[in-house]
């Protein structure tokens, strides 16, 4: 074995600057997929957990059906005390809410406002938006008659902190449901839709306003990390009281955009990864249907010594993986450090800021170096060259040796 | 001159088939590479189109025209100073393909059942068919029919959420001239379809003069917007608004490209997409080209210092050995851009990307995706393949014009 790979590592270097560029076109390729694999590794992580983080949580408890369409009489009943009961379980947050629509005015403006009902106490572990006020405060008691909005909101409606805003809404019941809150807090997100459209009130006080008794809409459960959310599931359904109608969403069903936009990219990078992959193949296949063609009297003459074909294919085989090798590492160890350096330093460019807080991203990719993205490109590359050079490699099976030994 | 370029060109094409195997496979590498070019392309390109057709749907308007202080702070008394009649009268007299004046207030709307924000949007039926989001032959019920029509036309989504349907009533609420909340019944006449179902949630649709009326706000509208032919290009229509209200201090004019960032620069990142993604896969077939050039220069060692000690010019055999090159390429590319066509071709009318909807939403896109092939890609994949393998081609080919004869005719393999 020892001597044929050694015969295969000669082989390769009889023709420096064809198994240079061969490897060159892999390393070339390798570094690429592994830049760009890492890159989409890092922009989905952080996709999923800004995406979760700023309010949707990992998984949430919710009436069947609310999920769909957030009507308000979907509720689920003592929402506090189901929260406190996820809290008990060890590694899980937990925190109730309640939401509704309602029109807000100020002095001056009047516009339609999602307010959202929180437990002033908790929100914070489930949520990202308790850290992101600017200015103010988060709310602090549970029934005071205090709201936090957006940047956008405070703008629009011409307030600012401790100014009154008036809110008209309509209660479970369909009845008439109204407040006057103080802002205590005005928070930023970056995202438009967010920071226009979002108030916090908290939870006690809502549930007066539109008459909920101490029924909510959703518990937001988060989990140390993404793994653990389905053993988190099972946990959480257990806690549902009995005999209520009740349902336990993961993040994948509360937000399917998100794992889907995942999808439509990964699928359109899968094609051009394949591409560059089969670009590098037909390398290969050149390189290798070239060598043997070269050695046709050097393997006629073999074979007349008595050597299967079988193990010259072989040899052959272990020449395109030996480039392959070669391939792999000097990929990884280029790729691994060009990648480290912008996971370390950020990539950015012109443009990017506002494609990014689409996502609600930041304007500075991050690379994330993993072993599977270190090595999954480079080493479906290395398949492929082996696949690539089977053709080369059968021609052996139909080699006369007299013939071969014969050809100029 | 031409006749050693005409004698170059036929040992190019003769040598390129003495070693018929490694041409068909850099062939096939060639051809793969500038079909992936293309269609990966043409298929970016549609997603783009579309996106921006539909996001440039919901802001319809390439050039639009508001108060000053409107977009900070949409609100009803940020009117344009400018009384209606007199906008549309100086947009009648403009050459656009269409033009339309609306008042675009946030509001909310109240069924029996729930209660939603919405854009409310006070149009004029007539001047608006032409590109509003609302599919009209999907329609329930019945579209708008003037701008004093009393009904509301509201979105699919929002009517479900809402639970009401056509004939039932709802109730919007907004904020009128005098900061007070202005309130009226509608009954809805029409629910919409759109491509996007976050337009079918947000957008309710009522007649201008109505929307005056419940807004107090006169004869006045909050925006007036033109259309272009081009939306790549709408700087003619742009400077063509700028005059009509040159001199009106309290107006601002931006065309789509300020008013939405996002598309903005989505669609100039595609250009760079393009162009980044031809050069990646060109370099990539580069290793091979210049393998193959190599190879074939190497195995011509003799033969070349023969040709050389004969009198042949170092140009001529430098050129011999770039126009086979080119040759190759040239029938790669060849292939590649037939079989682009072929693929593209068959799903012209675009492919059904549904299974992903929710998450190309979040981009802005709808499920159809349709291929745009553009001249001007293909060109661009084409020059750059010849641009660059030219350029590869050079060395190899330099080194071989001046091997020292006699060296070369005496190596022995």
């Amino acid at each position: 074995m020892f001597l044929v790979l050694r015969l295969a590592w000669r082989n390769l270097w009889r023709q420096p600057k064809r198994t240079l560029l061969t490897t060159g076109a892999m390393v070339f390729s390798n570094v690429l997929l592994i830049f760009m694999i890492s890159l989409q590794f890092g922009m989905y992580g952080l996709m999923i957990e800004n995406g979760l983080k700023v309010f949707t949580g990992d998984l949430q408890v919710q009436a069947p059906g609310y999920k769909d369409d957030a009507k308000m009489r979907l509720t689920v009943p003592n929402v506090a005390g189901i929260a406190a009961d996820v809290r008990a379980v060890d590694g899980l947050d937990a925190a109730a809410r309640a939401s509704a629509f309602a029109l807000a005015s100020s002095e001056d403006r009047t516009y339609g406002v999602a307010i959202t009902g929180v437990e002033p106490d908790h929100e914070p572990e489930v949520s990202s938006l308790p850290g992101l006020v600017k200015e103010g405060r988060y709310l602090d008691a549970p029934d005071a008659p205090e709201i936090v909005i957006g940047r956008l909101l405070a703008r629009n409606l011409k307030v600012g902190l401790g100014d009154e805003l008036t809110l008209l809404g309509s209660g479970v019941d369909g009845s008439f449901a109204a407040a006057v809150v103080t802002v205590v807090g005005i928070f930023e997100t970056g995202v438009p839709d967010i920071d226009r459209g979002m108030t916090a009130m908290p939870l006690e006080y809502f549930q007066d306003m539109f008459y909920l008794g101490d029924a909510g809409h959703m518990v937001v459960v988060t989990t140390p990390t993404l793994a653990d959310v389905p053993a988190a599931m099972t946990a959480v359904a257990t806690l549902l009281p009995a005999g209520e109608d009740l349902v336990v969403l993961d993040w994948d069903t509360l937000e399917p955009g998100l794992k889907q936009s995942i999808q439509a990219d990964l699928s359109s990078a899968i094609f051009m990864y394949f591409i560059l992959v089969v670009l590098v193949a037909f390398s290969v296949l050149n390189t290798q249907t070239m060598s043997v063609l070269e050695r046709t009297r050097e393997f006629g003459i073999v074979m007349s010594l008595g050597l299967k074909p079988g193990r010259l294919a072989r040899l052959v085989l272990l020449e395109s993986a030996l480039m392959g090798i070669i391939g792999v590492v000097a990929g990884a160890l280029v790729g691994g450090l060009v990648t480290g350096y912008f996971s370390v330093y950020g990539l950015t460019y012109p443009g990017l800021e506002e494609m990014a807080a689409q996502f609600n991203l930041p304007g500075v990719m991050r690379p994330r170096v993993t072993l599977v993205s270190l090595f999954s490109g480079p080493l479906v590359v290395m398949l492929f060259s082996v696949i690539a050079s089977l053709y080369p490699a059968m021609r052996l099976y139909r080699l006369a040796p007299v013939d071969a030994m014969r050809a100029t | 001159m031409s006749g050693v370029v005409r004698i170059s060109a036929q040992l190019a094409w003769r040598n390129l088939w003495r070693n018929h195997r490694r041409t068909v496979i850099m062939l096939g590498a060639i051809s793969i590479g500038a079909w992936a070019m293309i269609f990966l392309t043409a298929l970016s390109q549609g997603m783009v189109t579309e996106m921006i057709r539909d996001g440039l749907s919901v802001l319809p308007g390439h050039v639009q025209v508001h108060q000053a202080d409107f977009r900070d702070d949409p609100n009803i008394t940020n009117y344009i100073p400018i009384p209606d009649s007199e906008i549309e009268a100086r947009l009648a007299s403009g050459d656009f393909t269409e033009w339309a004046t609306r008042i675009n207030v946030p509001a909310v709307i109240t069924s029996e059942r729930e209660t939603r924000s919405v854009t409310l949007l006070g149009i004029d039926p007539e001047r608006e068919k032409g590109f509003t989001f609302v599919e009209l032959d999907t329609i329930d019920g019945r579209f708008l029919d003037d701008v004093a029509d009393t009904g509301i036309v509201i979105g699919r989504r929002l009517a479900e959420r809402l639970e009401t349907e056509v004939g039932k009533r709802v109730v919007i609420m907004s904020q009128d001239v005098g900061n007070e909340v202005a309130d009226r019944g509608f009954r809805i006449v029409g629910v919409y379809r759109a491509s996007l179902t976050s337009y079918e949630d947000n957008y309710a649709l009522i007649g201008k003069r109505t929307a005056q009326e419940l807004l107090g706000v006169g004869d006045h509208v909050t925006e007036a917007v033109v259309m272009g032919d081009d939306y790549r290009d709408v700087s003619a229509e742009r400077a063509e608004v700028e005059s009509l209200f040159a001199g009106e201090d309290d107006v601002v004019i931006n065309d789509w490209k300020e008013l939405d960032r996002y598309l903005a620069t989505t669609l100039s990142a595609m250009d760079g997409f393009v162009l980044i993604w031809v050069v990646i896969i060109f370099l990539a077939l580069s290793f091979g080209l210049v393998n193959t050039l190599i190879m074939a220069v190497f195995e011509r060692v003799r033969e070349i210092g023969v040709m050389l000690a004969l009198g042949m010019k170092p140009a001529a055999i430098l050129w011999q050995i770039v126009i086979e090159s080119m040759l190759l390429l040239a029938l790669g590319l060849v292939i590649g851009n037939v079989l682009a066509w072929v693929s593209v071709l068959p799903i012209r009318d675009g492919i059904d990307i549904s299974i992903v909807s929710d998450g190309l939403e979040m981009w802005g896109m709808s499920n159809r995706l349709v291929p745009d092939l553009r001249l001007r890609d293909v060109a661009l994949a084409n020059g750059v393949v010849i641009v660059l393998g030219f350029l590869a081609s050079i060395l190899p080919a330099w080194r071989a014009s001046h091997y020292d004869p006699v060296e070369a005719i005496t190596k022995v393999e």
